[in-house]
């Protein structure tokens, strides 16, 4: 088969749109697939109460600054409508705490709390930083090969230099959990709390659960402006992508699914889309999840054996969910001044309340109070609603993939528990409510594509990282079928609004032949 | 097909069961010596190993198979399920055909090898020494097929050697003569139905036949009755074991080990390294294990298997193999002293670049006499040919000695 060089990118997501850019950018004709009628996929602005905007991934805080900056999507029209919220940890009884990075406020705490804060948050941010500097390449792969062994010493020898002390507890504390952490460190429960949340968020963790400490980490391994609200709904970005593509000369089809990739196990040769319409190509990148691209659209029995298995078996039950309600005004917080509406609101006061709204969700049942982090994104970036209107924005755990009884009889039920708990702290927020969504795994999934409707398109654990994400010998985003190539938040370094799977595929597609 | 119920057996308590022969092999076997074979009681010898090779070799001997481990696949994606699992074109084996082959992992390292048989469109039986289930099944995600062990639901015999086709023939399996090496087909046998495939581990003009586990007594007196003139004679797996040496032969866990049990991977072997290269299709697609032995075969192997032929009479059990310069280059894996070829023979597996065809190499081989140790270097030579291959075996029809 000649090679064009073309590539085709089955999916729009910001990863793919990423891919895109920089492929095209690289000179290659690319022609990007997308199955919903508008490309940003988790990451899509949309409209979900006529008049009222909201994306799915609503805060901003792990775009890889060199995408942002290669592709100038500022230049493309990416604003913020705000940066460096901090984060309110709210008490039931209305003793709010304030988290910023150099200092605690409220929340009754004592001077242990206080105390430790600081190096707490040394630690763990320079750690944050080590994960960071993974993500600007594909994992190290373990073989003899000279190039390999270097890539992987490179990885131990920047490990050695956060010096003894620091990288003995790196070591230490990189597969453990949360609580046990924190414990060493906090008294209060609202702080364990808050920090055990952002330690869960999007996993099918608690904050006992193993290796919550190394998500933690993920989460703070951005390196930009802490948490940003993006004008425009976190679709701008996506938006800004798909401009720096499109200006580069990709093609973008949107509304079109592709049904299979046609393969005869060996290489792959194009695809079939949902029309019927054949396209031809001899390289392909998948937005879509590992599971998703490998076993339903390339298919097991083009795998060897071994390889179909390990992206069985991939973990990827999701269990957040997203809530988004259009609101006829602010809603009022008891005990917090409204001018901190702006901010990034959390439901987890206490490491046991995390656990006991996760603990239904290992049997199939959702929180019945359930943890959240709340933004109230209009109120820095009035566009999303109606003047004078509100959109609350929430992601709110507990939700199992699979729900005892279904989701169609469970979900009227979870909104109440949702609304209860936020009544909770918003007493006079019902009545302000004038519709809402309420996206749950299987929604998400319909919705977005990725398997269980997942955060990450696959679990992100030690066990599902670096070199064993998605699967071992598949890690590099370049897959053992020739001409195909995976790019999503399956990969490496894993989900969240960064881009940087989506550039670390776009090298390894350029890096040419190298098996 | 009967479904055995296995209520009476107690695996908690026993490992191995009577075979459906059991009370036919405990009236021949005068030394009342069993061993285990997977699941079932076998016989090592029903009285003299020797003789019942002499009855394989010059009239015929019947071999219990009940337990080799047999794996039924069906199901419309049963070809292509095939075609990734084992290494060889399996759309060559046409119905009512048998194939040989082995599968390996993704590191192209030998797990097993077996015996296809394509019984019709879609519907095939896997003969092999170990149990594969877990990694067929494993192997079956992304296909429409259904794979499951049916061991224990059907009673196999094989009958082997050149009277073996004059017993058929009396026992009145009308066309079983057209039947050619390789080849299957299915009769009506006292109300059963009797499958016969002209196949089996002997090197010489024989068959296998395969019935439900209710028929087989029936199958062993009537097989008897016919054979009664043409020196039929139970046999052990002794006596197996010698006639799949001079036909040169590999057994699992004997001249290679399943990578499944190896712990260090250097220890088991690919298709090439074990003289299988010609079951190696590389261009019917996809086949676990593909890529490592395409890696292989363009890098070279570096272990081969060879047949020996040694000086003197001694069996060359177990003995290292020396090269020229008198370094260990290998091991022999199975040996023993072969009447039919009057040599001292010997399966062994070596380092590359030995084993050239002609190559003469040592052999140390230890051995007893009166309870008395001796060692002996014998020059031993590395041969082509099988050493037991007679014109009898592909004949068609065969002579009905
Ligand atoms: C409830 C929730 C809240 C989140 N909140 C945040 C947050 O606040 N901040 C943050 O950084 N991250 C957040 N995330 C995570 C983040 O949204 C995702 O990790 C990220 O958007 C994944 O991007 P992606 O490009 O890899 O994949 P996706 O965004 O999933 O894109 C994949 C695209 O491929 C398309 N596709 C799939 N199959 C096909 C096919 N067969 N043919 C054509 N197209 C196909 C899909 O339609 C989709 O557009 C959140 C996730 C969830 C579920």
């Amino acid at each position: 088969m000649t090679n064009t060089g073309a590539v085709l990118i089955i999916g729009g997501g910001h990863n793919g749109l990423a891919c895109a850019a920089y492929l095209a950018r690289a000179g290659r004709p690319v022609t990007v697939i997308e199955a919903a009628e508008r490309v940003g996929g988790m990451a899509a602005t949309r409209e979900f109460v006529t008049g009222y905007r909201a994306s799915c991934a609503h805060l901003l805080y792990l775009l890889d600054e060199s995408v942002a900056g290669d592709l100038s999507l500022a230049s493309h029209g990416l604003r913020l409508a705000a940066t460096e919220l901090q984060t309110v940890a709210l008490d039931p009884g209305g003793e709010h705490l304030l988290m910023a990075p150099d200092g605690l406020e409220g929340g009754g705490l004592g001077d242990r709390d206080r105390a430790a804060w600081p190096e707490y948050q040394r630690r763990m941010s320079k750690f944050a930083a080590y994960l960071g500097t993974l993500r600007s390449q594909a994992p190290p792969r373990i073989t003899n090969r000279r190039e390999d062994l270097l890539a992987l010493g490179a990885l131990a020898w920047r490990l050695r230099r956060m010096g003894r002390d620091d990288m003995r507890e790196f070591l230490r504390i990189a597969g453990i959990n949360i609580h046990d952490l924190l414990n060493e460190y906090f008294d209060s429960s609202l702080l364990k709390g808050a920090l055990g949340f952002d330690a869960v968020l999007g996993a099918f963790a608690g904050p006992r659960s193993n290796n919550t400490v190394f998500t933690a980490l993920h989460r703070r391994s951005g390196a930009g402006n802490g948490y940003s609200v993006v004008e425009g709904g976190m679709g701008a970005v996506t938006d800004a992508l798909a401009a720096a593509a499109t200006a580069a000369g990709a093609t973008i089809r949107t509304g079109v699914r592709v049904q299979r990739i046609e393969s005869d196990g060996l290489t792959v040769s194009g695809v079939e889309l949902d029309d019927g319409e054949r396209l031809a190509a001899s390289t392909i990148v998948s937005n879509a999840d590992p599971k998703t691209t490998m076993l339903k659209l390339l298919g097991a029995r083009h795998l060897e054996a071994e390889t179909a298995r390990r992206f069985h078996r991939l973990r990827t039950s999701g269990c957040t969910a997203k809530l988004h309600l259009a609101l006829d005004g602010l809603p009022e917080i008891s005990g917090l001044a409204a001018e901190h509406l702006d901010q990034r609101l959390l439901i987890a006061p206490g490491p046991g309340y995390l656990d006991r709204a996760f603990n239904p969700c290992k049997y199939g049942e959702f929180s019945r109070q359930p943890a959240m982090e709340i933004i109230l994104p209009s109120v820095v970036d009035p566009s999303l609603a109606p003047s004078g209107r509100h959109v609350l924005s929430a992601v709110v755990q507990y939700a199992p993939y699979r729900l005892e009884g279904g989701w169609e009889a469970g979900k009227p039920a979870f909104l109440e528990a949702i609304l209860d708990t936020l009544e909770g702290y918003a007493p006079g927020i019902r009545p302000l409510i004038v519709g809402s969504e309420l996206l749950t795994p299987p929604d998400i999934e319909n919705l977005f594509g990725a398997t269980g409707g997942h955060w990450h398109h696959a679990e992100l654990s030690l066990d599902q990282f670096l070199m064993l994400r998605p699967a071992p010998r598949a890690a590099q985003y370049r897959m053992p079928v020739d001409g195909l190539y995976l790019c999503s938040a399956g990969c490496h370094p894993g989900g969240g609004v960064m881009g940087s799977a989506g550039r670390n595929a776009a090298r390894a597609v350029l890096g040419g032949a190298k098996k | 097909m009967r479904t055995v119920h296995f209520d009476h057996r107690n695996h908690a308590r026993d490992a191995a069961f009577p075979s459906p022969f059991h009370s036919r092999q405990a009236q021949h076997n005068r030394m009342k010596e069993w061993s285990r074979w997977s699941d079932y009681l076998s016989v090592p010898a029903y009285w003299c190993a020797d003789m019942e090779y002499f009855a394989g070799r010059n009239a015929c001997g019947v071999f219990d198979l009940t337990p080799m481990i047999k794996h039924r696949v069906s199901g419309p994606d049963a070809l292509p399920y095939l075609n990734r699992l084992v290494t060889r074109d399996v759309a060559k084996i046409k119905p009512g055909r048998v194939g040989y082959s082995v599968w390996c992992n993704e590191q192209g390292r030998v797990l097993d090898d077996g015996t296809i048989f394509h019984f019709d469109e879609g519907d095939y039986r896997i003969c092999s020494q170990e149990r594969q289930i877990d990694w067929f099944l494993t192997s079956a995600q992304g296909f429409d097929v259904d794979v499951r062990e049916e061991t224990h639901d059907v009673a196999g015999l094989a009958l082997q050697g050149p009277t073996s086709f004059a017993v058929l023939n009396a026992l009145g399996l009308a066309g079983v003569e057209t039947l050619t090496p390789f080849g299957l087909t299915t009769f009506d046998f006292a109300g059963a139905s009797l499958t016969v495939s002209r196949t089996g581990f002997t090197g010489d003009l024989g068959y296998e036949l395969w019935v439900d586990p209710d028929h087989a007594e029936t199958l062993w007196d009537r097989l008897f009755e016919a054979g009664e003139l043409h020196g039929i004679r139970a046999m052990g797996s002794q006596a197996l074991d010698l006639l799949r040496i001079e036909a040169g032969f590999i057994l699992a866990g004997i001249d290679f080990l399943p990578a499944w049990e190896a712990v260090r991977p250097s220890h088991t072997r690919s298709p090439f390294e074990l003289g299988l290269g010609w079951l190696v299709n590389f261009d019917k697609g996809l086949f676990t294990g593909r890529r490592a032995l395409l890696e292989e075969h363009e890098r070279g192997s570096r272990y081969r298997l060879v047949k020996l032929d040694i000086a003197g009479n001694k069996p060359a059990k177990d003995a290292y193999v020396f090269g020229g310069d008198g370094k260990v280059i290998g091991t022999v894996t199975s040996a023993m002293w072969s009447p039919s070829a009057k040599a001292s023979i010997a399966l062994a597996s070596v380092e590359t670049p030995h084993g050239e065809s002609g190559e003469e190499l040592d052999v140390e081989i230890y051995y007893q006499r009166e309870l008395k140790w001796h060692r002996v270097m014998a020059r031993a030579r590395v041969v082509d040919k099988a050493f037991w291959d007679p014109p009898r075996r592909r004949q068609t029809p065969p002579a009905k000695f």
